[in-house]
């Protein structure tokens, strides 16, 4: 946790306006806040998850400028101006994303807690490697823990992933910034 | 009939959710709530002196500040013993916060509500708490010494001493051909689910009632603990488990110090209070599990058939036994696997250690059995120069020797007494799946290349679906869409699904029209909660019970409304209908209109079931004097005792001969839980099973200073297999139905972790060449080994006919 407050006195407060999945977000927080509190508790996009606020479980990941980042550690100050992308950025229960749906398809997740970190940096992985060998499928996500799955079966959904992004000839993005921005940002009014 | 879902991998009902963030977990709920933070000790053995809370009162955006002074009445007590049993004779719990004295490092002794947890935790640091040290016991060879207690009216550091025995041990061991003594020792771990506990309560002052939801693996019994807490009626309190991310054991305990306390301070404040666990709370102050010393004597004949076992057990069980000595008891009986012991005796001592408490993770005490049971067998088979799997063989219980009752009490207080299983069938598809009878060229080809490489084999029973009950609610609205609720709590096991794919099946519907609930007291107010690899047995057959009086129903009904006998009809994708007439039929959601006769028509549908709609009888009342209304229909599971899942595993790893390391090559699984509802998931289940065996096996321990400090406790330090350390698994199945439930199931929840420690040490020693006795080993403890062996300090196996490593050169 951050340094505390002086006794009895206010912490300042910062205008923080963030790109979130495609739409300009703007909350008034302390600079202490956490980028993944931000997210969850001032925007309410709860689909990012924390498992252990020190950067090691990678359940917290998202997507800053189309790279994967831990949410845990960064503040939501050091986040102005950047876009972000969320699990909710990736797709909806209707209509999916290719990562979305071979997870669901290869039971690539049991409590579901850890899912919004895998999809998100596999999302980020397949961009970069489209048609990954089962050996890289597993390298791409070693720096994310799942305590129920046992991995196996997240290593074949990001291998069917890949088949399912041919299918749908979703484009190669070498830049990270050609991932997943909307094309033109929504502004939003007022503050979330 | 409809498409067959009994059996069928179909999809799971919770993905959609949870795989575009719309899962709701504990923390993702009340925004608006008051947050608790907790001021945990930082010493294991000490006595309160003092606490300061002046500095922290004036924090800005505190709400309240609370100590053990504050509570009254039973908030004031010590918590509940929640299973109490006869030799559990020094059982003591702690206090919701700390009263007078603190037993553990991370133990609560301040409670504060502020408006966000960043604010609450400042003023956590502005308290300051004067403590008096006290000796610290930390370890099970401490504990077992007794020369400092940590509860100064237990003598010894004894909670528990047990014995069972059948036979007669001591004539059995003196007059086996062959006797052995191992000493074997366990290390800690943990459940260690990616999500902490969290509770969160509401108080609605105006109808005096509380809502609460925890992430818990029994909502019914936070429910009643919390409401005798609060001195609450039953109906004024509500608890709901929303989705939980992983439990694995340590979510069955309760109620946990923040579940009371978290509801005791909503009503206080008449605001929402919300505590959500952090990581390091997590490691020092939920539960741990696994840490027993042992020593085994097994007496045996010529051909390796047990004549004699005596186990001797040191159960650490942490600074409280609020959870009993459920975990010593099912290692003490649990031990005996597959296998005849010939006379067996158990002796046990649960000792206390001024460490985090212990309550059962996954596999519950079978582990620390099976690595002793297994460790054993494979000495047998070393000493009469026999093979490994041959010895188990000779020793396992038969199909036709089947329910085979041990003679002993189980966990639940009932026999332990198998109900089915195939031993022999499960070893010839294991040996099968890993190459057994073709290890040996594998091992001399692997060996001309420079390579050590090893196999390891373990086999095990497991108690599955204990009692005392379960039940299932079913409901079928006028559109067809089908409610069905239990009172036990999901943490992704798919219950959803699985639960729907019964109804399904037995009701007649479509999966798709199927909505299950879980863990919420409102919908289901009996049940017992999720644990023990139960859920499928205990719910699942409920649900089966229940849907099948449903269905009686809804033909009856047909029936009268059809006017046709109810042999004559079927029903299919929800709709009933004439056999061999399918012309005339009606829906489900039509049968439950005629169910449910109406004054009022709100729609069109409940139209058809108003007074003046159609034609009735009028010497009838509308509701038959043995019926009610509504096409709905509940039931309860209650088994006489535990179904018996079994399986074997079988390991090839790899040791580097310089550094030590150890890869495991491959990880193959027979696995019998009898008939499968979705093979997918059981796949699942045993896949993050065999993972946290994997962890246990070889990367996770708690590193405990002898000051009681925990060194490890972060995820930075504390090694969680990720993707890197787990192997690929090999799985194959056997389906021995069980003749005790309807559905014929067993339990699979916790299988995959238990024989790993066991199956990794076979491996291990099989490819050094030297006995592996404790686990988990690291490469810098088989480093160690080596070094030991080298120096003469360590036997080699008779077996052995590897040369003893050579000095690596730096």
């Amino acid at each position: 946790m951050p340094d505390p407050t002086e006794q009895g006195t206010s912490e300042d407060l910062h205008e923080v306006t963030v790109v979130v999945n495609g739409v300009a977000r703007t909350a008034t927080v302390p600079a202490r806040r956490l980028l993944s509190d931000f997210l969850r508790h001032d925007l309410r996009l709860t689909g990012t998850h924390v498992g252990c606020e020190h950067g090691v479980c990678g359940a917290c990941t998202v997507l800053v400028d189309g790279e994967p980042a831990r949410s845990c550690l960064m503040f939501a100050v050091t986040a102005q101006g950047h876009a972000i992308t969320t699990v909710e950025g990736l797709g909806t229960e209707e209509s999916m994303s290719a990562v979305q749906q071979a997870f669901t398809e290869c039971h690539g997740l049991q409590c579901g807690f850890c899912t919004p970190g895998f999809l998100t940096t596999v999302t980020a992985f397949l961009d970069e490697n489209p048609s990954p060998t089962p050996d890289e499928a597993r390298d791409a996500v070693f720096g994310n823990l799942c305590r129920c799955t046992g991995y196996q079966n997240i290593v074949k959904s990001v291998l069917r992933a890949a088949e399912l992004r041919e299918e749908q000839q979703v484009p190669y993005a070498a830049e990270p910034a050609q991932r997943h921005t909307a094309s033109s940002v929504v502004a939003e009014g007022g503050s979330a | 009939m409809t498409t067959q879902m009994f059996g069928a991998p179909v999809k799971r009902r919770e993905d959609p959710r949870l795989v575009t963030g719309h899962g709701r977990y504990l923390d993702d709920l009340g925004h608006d709530a008051l947050e608790a933070a907790f001021l945990r000790s930082p010493h294991a053995h000490a006595r309160i002196v003092d606490i300061d809370v002046a500095d922290a009162i004036d924090v800005e955006g505190v709400a309240g500040i609370y100590l053990h002074e504050d509570l009254t009445g039973a908030m004031a007590e010590p918590l509940p013993l929640l299973i109490p049993h006869p030799t559990l004779t020094h059982g003591r719990t702690t206090h919701a916060l700390a009263k007078d004295e603190v037993n553990h490092v991370g133990e609560a002794i301040v409670m504060v509500v502020a408006t966000n947890r960043y604010v609450a935790e400042d003023a956590c640091q502005r308290i300051r708490v004067t403590y008096e040290h006290l000796p610290v016991v930390v370890g099970i060879e401490a504990a077992r010494d007794g020369e400092h207690l940590v509860h100064e009216d237990v003598p010894g550091n004894v909670a528990a001493h047990m014995t069972q025995q059948v036979g007669d041990v001591d004539a059995a061991l003196s007059s086996a051909p062959h006797t052995l003594t191992l000493d074997l020792d366990i290390e800690r771990s943990a459940s260690m689910p990616m999500e902490g506990k969290g509770v969160y309560a509401r108080w609605d002052d105006e109808r005096g009632e509380l809502r609460m939801y925890s992430s818990t693996q029994t909502s019914t019994g936070v429910r009643a603990a919390v409401a005798a807490r609060l001195g609450l009626p039953l109906a004024k309190v509500e608890c709901i488990a929303p989705d939980v991310g992983g439990g694995f054991g340590v979510k069955i305990m309760h109620p946990w110090p923040e579940e009371v306390l978290v509801a005791w301070a909503a009503r206080l404040l008449g605001q929402p209070v919300k505590w959500t666990e952090d990581r390091r709370e997590h490691f020092v102050s939920s539960a741990h599990e696994r840490g027993q010393l042992q020593q085994v004597t097994v007496g045996f004949d010529d051909d390796g058939r047990l004549l004699g076992l005596d186990v001797r057990l040191w159960h650490d069980n942490g600074a409280y036994t609020p959870y009993g000595i459920i975990v010593p008891i099912i290692t003490s009986t649990q031990l005996l696997g597959p296998y005849k012991p010939g006379a067996y005796r158990v002796e046990f001592w649960s000792l206390y250690t001024n460490t985090v408490i212990v309550t059962p993770y996954r596999g519950a005490g079978r582990p620390q059995g099976v690595f002793a049971m297994e460790r054993a067998m494979d000495a047998i088979a070393d000493r009469l120069g026999l093979d490994r799997a041959e010895v188990r063989a000779r020793n396992f219980i038969l199909p036709e020797e089947m329910p085979y009752d041990h003679g002993l009490l189980f966990q639940d207080g009932r026999p332990l007494k198998y109900d089915s299983g195939d031993f022999p069938a499960s070893l010839d598809k294991l040996k099968k799946l890993v190459g057994w009878d073709d290890f040996a060229a594998y091992r001399a080809a692997a060996e001309a290349e420079g390579r050590t490489v090893g196999l390891g084999i373990g086999c095990y029973v497991e108690g599955t679906g204990v009692g005392p009950y379960e039940g299932g609610h079913i409901q079928v609205e006028t559109s067809g869409r089908v409610n069905v609720s239990t009172g036990l709590t999901s943490q992704g096991q798919g219950h959803e699904t699985v639960f729907a794919q019964i109804v399904a099946q037995e009701l007649g519907v479509r999966l798709e029209d199927v909505h299950v609930t879980t863990g919420d007291t409102r919908r289901m107010p009996y049940a017992v909660g999720t644990f023990a690899s139960r859920a499928a047995v205990m719910s699942g057959n409920a649900i089966a019970l229940a849907a099948r009086n449903v269905r009686a129903k809804a033909l009856r009904i047909a029936a009268d409304a059809l006017e046709v006998a109810v042999d004559d009809l079927e029903i299919a994708d929800g709709t009933i209908s004439v056999k061999g007439a399918p012309g005339t039929a009606m829906s489900l959601g039509t049968v439950s209109v005629l169910s449910n006769p109406l004054r009022y028509a709100f729609d069109e549908a409940a139209k058809a079931a108003t007074q003046f709609a159609g034609t009735f009888d009028p010497d009838k009342p509308p509701v038959a004097d043995d019926e009610e209304p509504g096409l709905e229909g509940k039931d309860f599971y209650s088994p006489t005792q535990a179904t018996f899942a079994n399986g074997m595993h079988a390991a090839i790893v790899e040791t580097d001969p310089v550094t030590a390391e150890i890869r495991i090559l491959r990880y193959c699984v027979v696995h019998d839980c009898g008939p499968m509802i979705n093979p997918m998931i059981v796949e699942g289940q045993v896949h993050g099973g065999v993972a946290q065996g994997v962890g246990g096996a070889l990367y996770e321990r708690m590193d405990y200073d002898s000051s009681g400090q925990l060194l490890n406790a972060s995820f930075m330090d504390f090694l969680m297999p990720y993707a890197s350390e787990v192997p690929h698994v090999e799985t194959d199945h056997l389906e021995t139905p069980s003749p005790l439930n309807p559905l014929g199931i067993k339990g699979a929840g916790e299988a995959g972790c238990i024989p790993v420690s066991a199956v990794i040490a076979s491996a291990i020693e099989d490819a050094e060449g030297f006995p592996i006795s404790r686990m988990p080993i690291s490469p810098n403890d088989l480093w160690e080994l080596r070094r030991r062996h080298r120096a003469g300090e360590l036997p080699s196996l008779n077996r052995s006919t590897h040369p003893a490593h050579e000095e690596p050169t730096p």
